[in-house]
């Protein structure tokens, strides 16, 4: 393999506090330098970033590849080069696949096809429950042995207290955190999006904030109660945050994440009864919006993850209320995050830490999401003032399902590279 | 009094000179069942009245030779042959039994605390032979005879437990008395099932018992109970077995003095294989015959001859 040398960008690494324009060595798939010495080592491919940020690879802890089983939305081959399109080098692919995975012989196949054809490195989250029906473990023990970094019943919240306690201390015994889709199905009910005036007018069945906040409160609760590691996806809610903000001050192992449509949009953007704007949790009110970006500034929420969910045009043109629940989100994050840093709402430093540093950490990865010696060579190079417009028609996912087609918005991916191999070029 | 306890309910209740009395006198019982004759008339007149009301084969059997090779006259009552089946209460039970003059009742319960109760409200000795999940201290005491038996020391030793601890009165009782007696108490197994406060009990919680078996002297595994995978404690047995069962693999770092204990039922091929249970480390079934002389002792220190001199 070719040395690979990275010159005159601006090298952002929150996890190494390093911030300046500088240059990267790569050898061997693995980050050799970071340095301001300017030769170049021999033979090396060059690759000049000048007035581009090069960062740690993305690493995106929630996402839905579909395979096995529903290939027709999305396959690991394309899921991972949308991925890749959006700077991400890392993601993790949640267990609601045909068969679910939960146990080692689904893990080992989706391990095996991304091997084959994933452009990026693909790290399955496996199963709490058989089959997610949140009445009998999963073999949380093998699915930890055959790869899984996690254990999650996203989608399919485990509403069995009980159930819920014994998968947080089981799974902590293999060192997996649980994922926690935190959501009261009783509660929810057969709402379609956030309950308050925009449903009313609307004529939409809401779903309250209070079915996301209960679940949060008893998960922090049973992470009180057994110590065990406990990420709760996807915060929509000011509550929500604030109930994470609470328990980290009591020092109880819980992280965060919120997607970046949930930091972008409101409930408003329900009006017009776009199918596309349907997504659980789902778009919530602008003071949740607000408090979900002063949760990100201030390190309450710990990462930002977009929860990809691809589907078929057949499954979001029947009507918001029958549609299904999920947006896209590998192609559209960066310039969706950047705007908030345009806007100065957080800082350049932050949003890169957001996307690489603290979910490595969650996932307990040592060697990725930073650009220390050693570290693999897994960087994304971006244009951070660089205008953009999304083009869903582009998009290198299978599935189309954006709001956010036609927006023009800045930021844009330039290089992304997974264990020193160029694997998207704009 | 030869102890400092007219009943054997709890661990806590005795006293470390109370346990070397045990142990010693114990293993000066030990003779006794190797005879040909295995018979001695130390408590000729006494009656023990063995009440098992939960299902025992290994405690119920060791405790009747004990009183036998002893010459006291023993009367077994079970619950689906007594008159609580019925529906009288335990403490009528009990109190019609005291009424015909018994001197020891042996208990073992599925209610904790249940021989407590009774303690208070008879006047024989009562000996907790197991009572719910909250102790066994009989199994206890062998276990610890064997031990110093196997290692002709008890202080400063390190004890591995592995399994269910959360259910196990034999895990409770040995922890006190291990660490009482000043054992090094490591238990290990999946979280589910380590009791939330353990550690207020002196030991060290070690999930995965690999890194802990170079460091012991002595490794017990507890019975896994099938039924406890249906209530989600782990997966299901296989899955245990794989990251919790000892097989001898597991034990290419132990010392080569490394004992294995089981207080039984084992279930093969579930905690243990079948190689380490019958293998050279084991001394599983030494614990049972030590069983008979930890009870033969507890019988004559209760009511032996001397034994209500003050």
């Amino acid at each position: 393999m070719k040395p690979l040398f990275i010159k005159n960008g601006r090298v952002i690494d929150p996890a190494k506090k390093i911030d300046g324009v500088m240059n990267v060595i790569v050898l061997d798939g693995k980050i050799s330098a970071v340095t301001a010495a300017k030769n170049v080592p021999q033979d090396a491919d060059v690759i000049d970033a000048k007035g581009m940020i090069v960062a740690p690879g993305f690493i995106d802890l929630h996402s839905h590849l579909r395979e096995p089983g529903e290939e027709y939305k999305e396959d690991i081959e394309s899921g991972s080069r949308a991925a890749a399109a959006g700077g991400f080098t890392t993601v993790c692919c949640m267990a609601n696949t045909s068969p679910v995975n939960d146990c080692a012989s689904v893990t080992e196949y989706i391990l095996n096809r991304a091997r084959v054809c994933a452009s990026v490195n693909v790290l399955p989250v496996g199963a709490i429950t058989k089959g997610l029906k949140g009445e009998n473990l999963a073999d949380i023990g093998d699915l930890a042995c055959a790869g899984a970094v996690a254990i999650s019943d996203d989608g399919k919240p485990v509403m069995n207290a009980l159930i819920m306690r014994r998968a947080m201390e089981y799974a902590s015994t293999f060192n997996l955190p649980v994922i926690s889709h935190s959501e009261d199905l009783n509660l929810r009910g057969r709402g379609v999006m956030n309950e308050g005036a925009a449903s009313t007018e609307l004529g939409l069945r809401g779903i309250p904030s209070a079915s996301e906040e209960t679940m949060i409160a008893r998960d922090i609760l049973l992470c009180g109660l057994t110590g065990s590691r406990l990420h709760v996806a996807h915060v929509s809610t000011a509550g929500g945050v604030e109930m994470v903000r609470e328990a980290k001050k009591l020092k109880l192992p819980v992280t965060c994440e919120v997607t970046p449509h949930h930091l972008t949009l409101t409930e408003q953007a329900v009006h017009g009864y776009d199918p596309n704007t349907k997504v659980n949790p789902p778009l919530r009110s602008e003071n949740d919006r607000r408090e979900l970006i002063a949760g990100l500034a201030d390190g309450t929420i710990d990462a930002i993850a977009t929860d990809h969910a691809p589907h078929d045009i057949t499954e979001k043109e029947v009507g918001f209320e029958g549609s299904a629940f999920g947006m896209v989100g590998f192609e559209t994050a960066l310039p969706l995050v950047l705007k908030l840093v345009h806007d100065k709402k957080i800082t350049m430093k932050r949003a890169i830490e957001a996307l690489t540093a603290r979910p490595a950490a969650i996932l307990n990865l040592k060697k990725k999401g930073t650009l220390a010696i050693g570290a693999d060579a897994d960087i994304v190079i971006f244009a951070p003032n660089e205008a953009v417009t999304v083009r869903a028609q582009a998009f290198k996912s299978k599935s189309r399902n954006t709001p956010f087609d036609g927006w023009r918005l800045l930021g844009k991916v330039h290089y992304t590279i997974v264990c020193g191999q160029v694997v998207f070029r704009a | 009094m030869r102890l400092s306890q007219p009943h054997i309910l709890s661990i806590n209740d005795l006293t470390k000179k109370d346990v070397l009395t045990i142990l010693q006198t114990a293993e000066s019982f030990k003779e006794i069942s190797e005879r040909l004759i295995k018979k001695v008339p130390t408590l000729r007149g006494k009656t023990v009245v063995n009440c098992f009301f939960e299902d025992s084969t290994r405690t119920r059997i060791s405790f009747e030779i004990a009183e036998k090779r002893l010459s006291a006259d023993t009367v077994n009552i079970s619950k689906s042959g007594s008159a609580m089946a019925k529906g009288e209460n335990l403490l009528d039970t009990m109190r019609n039994i005291e009424a015909m003059k018994p001197d020891i009742v042996v208990i073992r319960h599925s209610i904790s605390g249940a021989p407590a109760m009774i303690a208070e409200a008879v006047e024989s000795h009562v000996i907790n032979a197991g009572d719910g999940m909250h102790e066994h201290p009989t199994q206890a005491l062998l276990d610890l005879m064997t031990i110093r038996e196997v290692k002709g020391r008890i202080q400063g030793l390190t004890v591995g437990i592995v399994g269910d601890i959360l259910h196990s009165r034999v895990a409770r009782s040995d922890m006190l008395l291990f660490k009482k007696m000043g054992i090094n108490v490591v238990i290990g197994g999946p979280k589910t099932l380590m009791p939330i406060g353990v550690q207020d009990f002196g030991v060290t919680v070690c999930p995965d018992i690999r890194d802990a078996i170079p460091s012991l002297d002595v490794l017990m595994l507890l019975r896994i109970q099938r039924e406890r995978a249906e209530e989600n404690l782990f997966p299901n047995l296989r899955e245990y077995s794989r990251y919790f069962g000892v097989n001898s693999e597991m034990l290419e770092n132990a010392r080569d003095d490394m004992t294995i204990m089981h207080p039984g039922p084992v279930n093969r091929g579930i905690e243990i294989s079948p190689e380490v249970a019958d293998g050279p480390r084991s001394v599983i079934l030494n614990q049972v015959t030590n069983g008979v002389a930890v009870r033969m002792a507890l019988l004559y220190l209760l009511i032996g001859e001397g034994s209500e001199e003050k």
